[in-house]
């Protein structure tokens, strides 16, 4: 690669854009959870502890802001995790769900 | 039986440019050498990462394109105007350049063979990206000389572009339909249809998916892909329409990045 061609353009902070049009799925933060968790959550079940509903990790809302993500219940739209990364550290914040549930062995 | 990629720990790789392939005018597919790359599976994703000078870094989701039976990973990125990345994925990258990734990433999103069918996929623009990976992992496993496995897997894309010109994989999805009755495509087009335009001309709605879905009683395998309008009215349509939630699985991305 020619050297400083790498260059990633700042974003202005893209206010206007609904929090809607922002959400994405669980998906969206397998790639944040592997730093943390070596087997992948997002085909987990998370049980959410605020309505007691239970569907798999990649299926939650995921709303993504720079410093990390906050994952939320589709059905009470209760937090389930947040995940924060500093320039030293991760942080998770897992009180939101009762349980999440992987398989084992493979 | 599934198989599985091993679960072992996701790390940055320095994948190289083999090649850029113009898929369309907003739209490349990068093939791409990844030394010690551990396998994938068709729907999972990679992160990409790029390094400012000043240590400023950028970090986006790109779905995997090429079927697991590839040997090279081929990642198809659509350029966005405002976006950090994109522009120099599609843009600025030539065969021989060098760029961070990690992956294989999520175990959601996937559909193996042994997952079975029916498969309806439903993708809006760029969102064909990890349902490609998903016919293309049907074509490449499935003997061409066993139609009876084939029909075991029927599978039906409904494909909502804005323009033909900006229909990712036209020809490659032609060239597939054409060979293999069990797989169907059907495109609509929500801006500018061209001349003598047959098929749909409409954003997806209620009675595309109806008429152009399995029924719910078929218990299909269901995966939306797109910008999050079209994947939050298709998903909830599908549910309303009686497929089983868990049967419906989803990828939005949103304008900051997340799968394509």
């Amino acid at each position: 690669m020619k050297k400083g061609s790498r260059q990633p353009k700042r974003r202005t902070v893209a206010a206007d854009r609904s929090a809607d049009s922002l959400r994405l799925d669980g998906n969206a933060a397998a790639g944040l959870l592997s730093e943390i968790f070596a087997p992948d959550l997002t085909a987990g079940l998370a049980k959410c502890a605020g309505c007691g509903t239970t569907r798999a990790v990649g299926a939650l809302h995921v709303y993504s802001h720079g410093m990390g993500m906050v994952v939320r219940c589709p059905g009470c739209d209760g937090v389930v995790l947040r995940v924060a990364r500093t320039p030293t550290r991760l942080w998770l914040d897992a009180r939101g769900a009762v349980s999440i549930v992987i398989s084992a062995g493979n | 039986m599934t198989a599985r990629v091993a679960a072992t720990r996701i790390e940055w790789r320095l994948a190289t440019v083999l090649d850029v392939v113009p898929e369309t005018p907003g739209t490349r597919t990068l093939l791409l050498d990844v030394p010690g790359w551990p396998g994938h599976r068709a729907g999972q994703h990679v992160d990409v990462r790029l390094t400012a000078d000043d240590g400023y870094q950028a970090e986006r989701s790109y779905s995997i394109a090429s079927p697991p039976e590839d040997e090279k990973l081929a990642l198809t990125v659509e350029r966005l105007v405002d976006g950090e990345v994109s522009p120099y994925l599609t843009e600025e990258l030539h065969p021989g350049d060098k760029f961070e990734l990690r992956g294989p990433i999520g175990g959601y999103f996937v559909w193996d063979l042994p997952s079975g069918g029916p498969l309806f996929l439903v993708g809006g623009g760029s969102g064909i990206v990890p349902l490609m990976a998903m016919i293309r992992h049907r074509d490449s496993s499935l003997a061409a000389g066993d139609p009876d496995a084939r029909k075991k897997l029927p599978t039906r894309l409904l494909y909502s572009s804005r323009a033909w010109d900006e229909v990712i994989y036209r020809d490659e999805l032609a060239a597939l339909t054409a060979k293999d009755p069990t797989l169907e495509v059907v495109h609509t087009l929500t801006r500018n249809p061209p001349a003598g335009w047959t098929g749909f001309h409409r954003r997806i709605d209620r009675a595309m998916l109806a008429e152009v879905g399995w029924p719910a009683s078929d218990t299909p395998r269901v995966f939306v892909c797109g910008p999050t309008p079209l994947v939050e009215v298709v998903a909830s349509t599908l549910v309303d329409l009686g497929h089983q939630p868990a049967l419906v699985k989803t990828e939005r991305f949103g304008p900051t990045g997340g799968p394509t």
